[in-house]
């Protein structure tokens, strides 16, 4: 059993930069940390390794800095770590990321699952994995919070919009998991440790990719951001209510009984 | 990125999500969109619905708006799946030629849009809230909200077509119904048989939700990260069954498992317009506000005077929701004796 995971270094939250040229996410300079519904997937592929044996590559797209996510995913337990870095990758909508990850997955060559998160907390549109299982002619299998593998058929619990489904796919698929499925391993002192010393993180640039070079990165990429801006949220005054808590209670009864919303 | 013939791709088209055959609201609300963009390329709106036993789902969709419908009609696809599903749109879109293309951003269209998206080569905002023609280009614009406080970021397409959005159910209005409407309704032929579907379902179980669905109470309390403890979140909860309420929740309560995860609000969760918000202890920032900032009336409780939310509240109390809501609710039971 050969478990693949792709995994982002997705911005703590204070960092948020943008390129007023380009509209696109500045990476570079910015703090960067493992994006959290990605160590759901690591953990689901260390607890398939567990039960069937085998072993589990953690891969990510990203600048140099974007090794650190990778040590993490070392540290949790992943025996091999490679890092898709090119400034032909950079600016990337999920389109291109996803044709650039499955040529990754293409050169790694043998793999029975390939496990992304649910979405990353920067873009948050949950389509690179569909689009890598796209690009790759495999099923998808999305929302997942449970998964049975039993003589190369894969079985997952799926989140729907008001109860679930059990899916039943021939490997090797795609699948993206849910928070729920799991609660990610802390790594320990020792495993983070070996994770800096004694592990390899391999970097592969676009050359080591065998692809369409016009399909990477910006220049790959079928839709841009044409603006990124705050918007003001305001809506008009508000009145503040005040007074200790039994006062501003009655206030703010009689205010909604005048608007006939008691 | 240069791309084949754009100007060959004509009209704008909706994914129409159904079951029983009912059509989603979010369909509703982009059959209502689609037409004030269409009519501003002056363009056909098409409504594009696929399951089984849904014949009578087409004359409804004209009277939302659609000028063509086309039904793929067949045991096959009763039930959703993704690669069978985007088989079907793919094979249409490759011949119909479609500029736009909009799909709701349930779980259903964010599984099947980018798949289509991928297999067309073409590219996919997910999860808009704002939708517009530019008058220069002709362009699609989608907007949507982005990580952090209030930042949004224009999306187009300019070179690739289908030009594909997904839209978050509940910010677009869907059009009164017109009965008079006339349209074209064409059937698909589904060329799929099950034994070629490689992912087979084997159970669906469908639980009944607690209560009335978020996104159509008519008010919301909402427990925000001010509430501490499961003791205060109790407390909401009195507070909004009083009122008549549904209560809605910011991540925190939902990571902490105090409710369930179709309660929440926001960039992640619902997006809610009732008539009365009430946000306990809640900052709102743009994660939450994202999907409750066209509420009618919004009443915030928070600790922190310089609270996001008191920008667009209309009603403010500064104070603790373990001293407020417990005032609230003992007033409210005097009332109601």
């Amino acid at each position: 059993m050969h478990t693949i995971v792709f995994i982002k270094q997705v911005p703590a939250t204070s960092e948020i930069k943008w390129d007023p040229k380009t509209g696109t996410l500045m990476r570079e300079g910015a703090e960067g940390v493992l994006n959290l519904a990605d160590k759901h997937a690591l953990e689901a592929a260390l607890q398939l390794q567990e039960q069937l044996g085998g072993h589990s590559t953690a891969v990510s797209m990203g600048p140099p800095q974007a090794e650190e996510a990778l040590r993490e995913a070392l540290a949790m337990g992943v025996d091999r770590a490679i890092l898709l870095s090119d400034k032909a990758f950079a600016g990337a909508d999920t389109l291109s990321t996803a044709y650039t990850l499955s040529l990754a997955a293409k050169k790694i060559g043998s793999f029975d699952l390939i496990l992304c998160g649910k979405e990353s907390s920067d873009g948050m549109t949950a389509q690179v994995g569909p689009q890598v299982a796209e690009f790759l002619g495999l099923p998808q299998l999305t929302r997942t919070r449970e998964i049975t593998i039993q003589d190369a058929l894969v079985r997952i619990k799926q989140k729907i919009e008001d109860g679930f489904r059990i899916l039943e796919a021939p490997l090797p698929a795609v699948i993206t998991v849910e928070r729920e499925i799991n609660r990610p391993r802390i790594p320990t002192m020792d495993t983070i440790m070996e994770a800096y010393r004694s592990k390899e993180v391999t970097v592969w640039s676009a050359g080591d990719l065998e692809g369409d070079p016009e399909l990477l990165g910006l220049a790959g990429s079928p839709t841009q951001s044409r603006a990124v801006y705050t918007r003001e949220v305001k809506k008009g005054e508000v009145t503040m209510l005040e007074g200790e808590p039994d006062e501003v209670a009655g206030k703010l009864i009689q205010a909604l009984q005048l608007k006939g919303l008691l | 990125m240069s791309g084949a013939n754009i100007r060959e791709y004509k009209g704008l088209w909706v994914f129409v999500e159904q079951r029983d055959g009912q059509p989603a609201r979010v369909s509703l609300e982009l059959l209502g969109a689609g037409r004030a963009l269409a009519d501003k390329l002056d363009a056909q709106v098409t409504a594009f619905v696929i399951g089984n036993g849904i014949a009578e789902i087409a004359r409804d969709l004209i009277s939302y708006g659609a000028d063509t419908v086309m039904v793929a009609d067949d045991p096959v696809v009763k039930e959703y799946r993704t690669e069978v599903y985007a088989d079907i749109i793919v094979e249409q879109a490759l011949s119909g030629k479609p500029e736009i293309v909009l799909i709701g951003a349930t779980w259903f269209g964010r599984d099947l849009a980018p798949r289509v998206a991928a297999r067309l080569r073409t590219g996919c905002t997910a999860d808009c809230t704002e939708l517009a023609i530019d008058t220069d280009t002709g362009l699609l614009v989608a907007t949507k909200p982005y990580f952090g406080r209030n930042l949004m970021a224009d999306i187009i397409c300019p070179f690739r077509r289908p030009q594909m959005v997904t839209v978050r159910p509940g910010v677009m209005e869907s059009k009164a119904q017109d009965r008079a409407r006339h349209g074209e309704i064409i059937l698909v032929v589904v060329n799929i048989k099950e034994l070629d579907t490689r992912v087979k379902i084997i159970e669906t179980v469908r639980s009944a939700s607690e209560g009335v669905p978020l996104d159509e109470a008519e008010k919301v309390v909402a427990c925000g990260m001010g509430v501490v403890d499961e003791q205060g979140f109790e407390a909401v909860r009195e507070l909004s069954d009083l009122l008549g309420a549904q209560v809605g929740a910011t991540s925190l309560p939902i990571d902490e498992g105090w409710i369930s995860e179709d309660r929440k609000i926001g960039q992640t969760g619902k997006t809610i317009k009732p008539k009365l918000y009430i946000g306990c202890g809640v900052s709102g920032a743009i994660q939450h506000s994202a999907g409750m900032i066209n509420s009618e009336c919004i009443v915030a409780i928070n600790t922190n005077p310089k609270a996001e939310i008191f920008n667009f509240a209309d009603y403010g109390i500064v104070g603790d929701v373990k001293e407020v809501i417990p005032a609230l609710i003992k007033q409210l039971r005097t009332l109601k004796e």
